[in-house]
C-alpha cells in the first residue's frame, strides 16, 4: 500500500502467549487519539487482535501493519507459519487446529477467523502450506 | 447495577477506585473462552471468568469492558492485578461459581 497513508508497523513476538495483543493494545491507543468512533475503535481492535492471537498460536509470529487514510483502516498481518490448509474450513465456527494447551489458556475455540470477518468490512486471506499467511482486513471509516 | 452493588451482590473482593464504585455498569457475559467472549460479548460491560492469564483483561480491553469477575474463589495474579490497573479495569474476586454469580446478578438486574 501507497500513497498518502499512515503506516504503523509493529513486531508479534511468537514466543510469549503472555504479550499477545500488544500490537493491538498500541493501535486502539492510536486511533483514540486520532478521534475515531469507539465503535469502530473496537470492532478493529478485536479483529486484529485475534489475528495477533492467531499468529502467536500457529505461526511463532510475525508482522503487522496498519494503514490509516481518511476513509479506511486497512490491518495487514503477515507471518511465515505453516500456512492454512483449507480456508473454508478454517472460516466455519468451531473449527480449530489449535493444540489444547492453547484451549486451556482460552483461545483456540475455533472463532478466531469468524470473528474477524464479523468485526471487519472486508477480509482477504492469502495463504501457501509451507510459506506462511497474509491477512487483509479492511475497516471503512467514512 | 452499580460496582458496588455488584460486589455486594456477590460478596466480591474489589480491587477498584474507590471513586468508581457508584459508576453504572450494564449487560454481562460468562465465559472461560476468550474466543467466545470477543464472539459474543459486544456492548456489555462485565466478564465474569475462571480462567486466570493476563489475556482475560486484554479481551476486556478490546471490547471497552469495565470489570471482571474472577470466579470459583481463584486469586488473580499480580500481572493480571497490574494489567487491569493500567487499563482502568475494575476487577473483582468471587468464591461463588459462574453459574451463582450470574444467577444473583441477573436476578438483581444486571442485563436483562
Amino acid at each position: 500500500m501507497t500513497g498518502d497513508a499512515l503506516h504503523f508497523h509493529y513486531d508479534v513476538d511468537g514466543n510469549n502467549f503472555t504479550s499477545a495483543g500488544e500490537a493491538s493494545v498500541q493501535v486502539k491507543r492510536t486511533l483514540r487519539q486520532m478521534g475515531y468512533h469507539p465503535d469502530l475503535i473496537r470492532r478493529i481492535s478485536v479483529a486484529m487482535y485475534e489475528g495477533e492471537i492467531n499468529m502467536v498460536i500457529h505461526a511463532k509470529g510475525g508482522d503487522a501493519d496498519v494503514y490509516v487514510t481518511p476513509d479506511c483502516i486497512t490491518v495487514i498481518l503477515k507471518d511465515v507459519g505453516p500456512g492454512i490448509k483449507d480456508i473454508n474450513l478454517a472460516m466455519q465456527e468451531g473449527y480449530s487446529t489449535a493444540p489444547d494447551n492453547i484451549r486451556s489458556l482460552g483461545f483456540g475455540a475455533g472463532m478466531g477467523l469468524p470473528n474477524m470477518k464479523r468485526y471487519s468490512d472486508e477480509l482477504k486471506i492469502d495463504s501457501v502450506v509451507g510459506v506462511g499467511t497474509t491477512i487483509e482486513m479492511k475497516f471503512k471509516s467514512a | 447495577m452499580t460496582i458496588r452493588e455488584i460486589a455486594e451482590r456477590i460478596n466480591a473482593v474489589v480491587y477498584a477506585d474507590p471513586d468508581r464504585l457508584d459508576e453504572d455498569l450494564t449487560g454481562a457475559f460468562g465465559s472461560d473462552m476468550m474466543s467466545d467472549v470477543l464472539a459474543f460479548a459486544e456492548n456489555r460491560d462485565v466478564l465474569l471468568t475462571g480462567l486466570l492469564n493476563p489475556q482475560i483483561v486484554r479481551t476486556a480491553h478490546m471490547l471497552d469492558m469495565q470489570c471482571i469477575i474472577i470466579v470459583r474463589g481463584k486469586t488473580a495474579t499480580p500481572e493480571i492485578k497490574t494489567l487491569a490497573a493500567q487499563n482502568d479495569i475494575v476487577l473483582m474476586e468471587t468464591q461463588m461459581t459462574m453459574y451463582e454469580a450470574s444467577g444473583r446478578l441477573y436476578e438483581g438486574g444486571l442485563g436483562r
